[in-house]
């Protein structure tokens, strides 16, 4: 087995920056912040200088603060990589451009900064349309720089031309074609201005090649120019107000918390308002970690395949707070029978989410750590006053539930290895200080269920675009802007054969990121609904791995500079991760063979309301009306 | 369904109509008409859309207007408070024993003949969609050999003026 050579490994060690320590909310939102804002302190203000337009471009990415790129070179953008190739600014060479589009998205969840991708005209540019996708549904802040024919090509389907400008126009917050030279430090600028600050997004700045080579002057810093771009930051007073006054006055309230929580660096305000106020709290798939799961206030995850007690709360509420949070169709189910009875208090930095799927009662639009901080001003001056709302009868409902109907799962019947028991170990060894990157599909769901995350920015995924493959790039990416951080990706054997070549890239760059395949040998969520909707009819769902041993995981770690390990049973499991976490200079690959079986539960059935969740396969829980 | 004349402000930028009009298409909504030029500051283009839309999703589609970089300032007209007019140029079939008539249609519209040829006339009319619907409706009989119409335009009345504010300035 190869692994990464000691020049390898000590030249990554030398260009590790910072960010050791696990991320609190302030760092993560200042970063953001920072990152974004040319000409603060400590950012380098160069001398204006003659440059090419590639020279311009590189010089950008320092001045702001970029310690790393990843990217592959090609014909259109090949004039930026000879500058880059002297700069300050790490570039990691990926294996395919959607792993770069990942790798910086984990970066940005991981790190709060901005993250940066490059590729080349054409087919790099459409290959970073997935993650682009997946940044943009997750609003997560990337800048993808991409190379583009010549201007006088432009329009005359040339070599390697895409309008990746057009087809990226509904998937990105904006995007750019960098029509001069001159103008490179300006769009930098603001593609990092936009990425990072108000609801944060992917960002595209395509240049075409003669741009890259023009003769330009590079000064920092540029004037931004963004007169239609300005984000509400602080909300309404009046509205906030009403707001409390509800929170103080609801006999059945939920906070309800979304990403834009964790985006915000607002964890430390909601723990502040949740205990303030003795509201249960549900956090969304996106929010994981943005509420200590161990917090006696914590529901739990609400949703398709959340928890009976979150799903119910929302359900049953009186009052609903929702905070940087977006009534999406796998948190409500069936829209019109959503959580009939409540009020809603909808708070988001998008004017456009409030309202959207559910209408607001009281609509709050800003910043969720403004938003938050200013509600705890609020409710203590309503409780300061004598108003203050009695919530025993429903936390007695909610305990009730929460002990009727915790998580759970059953040992598999045939004997084989349980996932969700390789899960709940998997976050018991490695703990809360870990990042935990999932993939999508039943393994996710439960990473999202059996690790608990008491830390916020330890758990990434790919929410709303549902993205296989995400997981071992994003690690990647994650390690890469957390070096001192354990990272373990939690992935599917689907998920996995997606974007696994990007291991070689953390072989050979000496970013030595964990995956836990659970491997049952099936896409298993979709082989789980046609157990449930298709009769049993298992069309095209299974892979092979079990039958064939095709791929074989172990070899193939191997053959991608990683370790291999194999685990089949439950008595290997904990001396199997154990020996996985000795392993600190290479990736390291677990091949975790489990049964084909295991369902995730609860489950609210697509397109069906709250109300018919399912605790198991044929048992619906009691809920007792008369309580309510 | 209800029509709705939105007066959207943008940069006058390449691409900036692509980005409207594909929000438009992207989240279900028909454009009933779409003009478009540049207003009296020239880093400043209007576009004035016409757009059938009950009110809760016509507020849906102005805020994911406002979200897009390049849209400066959005403006609901009223049309109690407003003048919209349309243009239009049509060629009606009028040889020899028909042209009086059509002429005497077109002098009761107020419209004027822009081009002669034996067989035909050219006219041009503005007003509003209903006035022109009429006009069009009368010329019918005669014979409408091709037709082309503008976009809405329309303006608030009284001396206010949208495109004032800082923003605007700005750009």
């Amino acid at each position: 087995m190869t692994r990464p050579t000691p020049e390898t490994l000590a030249h990554s060690a030398r260009r590790a920056r910072a960010a050791a320590e696990p991320a609190s909310d302030a760092d993560h939102a200042a970063a953001v912040r920072t990152a974004a804002t040319p000409a603060v302190p400590g950012v380098r203000t160069p001398a204006p200088a003659q440059v090419s337009g590639a020279g311009s471009l590189v010089r950008s990415l320092e001045a702001l603060g970029v310690d790393v790129v990843f990217g592959i070179p090609g014909g259109a953008i090949l004039p930026a990589y000879d500058p880059l190739y002297d700069s300050s600014v790490r570039h990691i060479l990926v294996r395919h451009e959607q792993g770069a589009g990942h790798a910086a998205t984990g970066y940005a969840q991981a790190t709060g900064k901005v993250g940066v991708c490059i590729a080349t005209s054409g087919p790099g540019a459409t290959n970073l349309v997935t993650p682009i996708a997946d940044a943009y549904m997750d609003s997560v802040p990337v800048v993808a720089i991409t190379g583009q024919v010549a201007r006088p090509s432009i329009g005359t389907d040339a070599f390697q031309e895409a309008d990746i400008q057009g087809i990226t126009l509904p998937i990105t917050k904006h995007n750019f074609l960098v029509q001069n030279a001159d103008e490179i430090p300006r769009v930098l600028a603001e593609a990092f201005h936009l990425a990072a600050t108000g609801r944060p997004g992917p960002v595209l700045v395509d240049i075409p090649k003669d741009v890259l080579q023009a003769a330009t002057t590079f000064a920092w810093p540029p004037t931004l120019d963004l007169p239609g771009y300005r984000p509400t930051l602080h909300p309404h007073g009046k509205q906030i107000r009403e707001a409390a006054r509800l929170m103080t006055a609801a006999r059945r309230p939920v906070l309800y918390v979304g990403g834009g929580v964790l985006k915000a660096g607002a964890t430390e305000g909601l723990r502040r308002l949740a205990e303030l106020t003795g509201i249960p709290v549900v956090t969304t798939l996106m929010a994981l970690g943005a509420f200590p799961d161990s917090h006696p206030q914590h529901l739990g995850m609400p949703g398709m395949h959340g928890t009976v007690a979150a799903v119910y709360g929302l359900q049953k509420a009186d009052l609903i707070v929702a905070l940087g949070a977006r009534f999406d169709d796998r948190v409500t189910g069936k829209l019109d029978s959503f959580a009939p009875d409540a009020t809603v208090v909808h708070a988001d930095i998008d004017p456009a989410e409030i309202g959207k799927n559910r209408h607001a009662d009281v609509p709050i639009v800003g910043d969720a750590r403004h938003v938050i901080d200013e509600l705890v001003t609020a409710v203590t001056t309503e409780q300061t006053a004598g108003r203050r709302a009695d919530l025993a009868d429903w936390w007695a409902q909610l305990d009730d539930l929460r002990k009727r109907y915790p998580l759970g799962y059953e040992e598999p019947a045939d004997g084989t290895l349980s996932p969700q028991y390789v899960i709940k170990r998997l976050g018991e060894i490695a703990g809360p200080d870990a990042i935990y990157v999932a993939g999508v599909g039943q393994h996710q769901m439960w990473a999202s269920q059996f690790i608990s995350y008491e830390k916020p920015y330890t758990w990434l995924n790919s929410g709303g675009l549902g993205t296989m493959g995400y997981a071992v790039p994003a690690a990647m990416g994650a390690k890469v802007g957390k070096p001192d951080t354990v990272v373990w990706a939690v992935d599917g054997d689907g998920c996995f054969q997606m974007t696994n070549q990007e291991l070689a890239t953390c072989a050979l760059e000496g970013i030595p990121v964990k995956i836990a395949l659970i491997n049952n040998g099936n896409l298993g969520m979709v082989r789980q609904w046609q157990t449930l909707f298709y009769g049993e009819r298992y069309s095209n769902t299974d892979l092979g791995t079990h039958k064939h041993r095709i791929p074989d995981f172990v070899k193939l770690a191997e053959a991608l500079g990683c370790v291999g390990l194999r685990c089949e049973t439950a008595e290997d499991v904990d001396r199997t991760i154990a020996a996985a976490m000795e392993i600190n200079d290479a990736p390291v690959v677990i091949d975790f063979v489990v049964g084909k079986d295991a369902m995730v539960w609860p489950m609210v059935a697509a397109g069906t309301s709250n109300d018919e969740i399912m605790f198991a396969r044929g048992v619906r829980p009691v809920f007792d009306e008369d309580d309510i | 369904m209800t029509m709705h004349t939105l007066s959207v402000l943008v940069e006058n930028k390449p691409g900036v109509l692509a980005r409207v009009s594909g929000l438009f298409s992207r989240r279900g909504f028909n454009i009933d008409s779409l003009a478009v030029g540049e207003t009296e500051n020239p880093d400043v283009s209007r576009i004035t859309i016409v757009v059938n839309a009950e009110s809760s999703p016509l507020e849906q589609v102005t805020k994911q207007l406002n979200k897009l970089v390049n849209v400066l300032k959005i403006v609901e007209l009223d049309p109690q408070v407003s003048v919209a007019r349309e243009l239009l140029l049509v060629k009606v079939r009028a040889d020899r024993t028909a042209r009086a008539q059509v002429l005497e249609t077109v002098n009761l519209f107020r419209a004027r003949v822009v081009d002669v040829a034996p067989d035909t006339l050219t006219i041009e009319a503005t007003g509003t969609p209903d006035k022109l619907d009429a006009l069009l409706r009368d010329l019918e009989p005669f014979g409408i050999k091709e037709m082309v119409q503008s976009g809405l335009v329309a303006i608030g009345r009284g001396s206010r003026s949208i495109t004032a504010g800082p923003a605007l300035r700005a750009a």
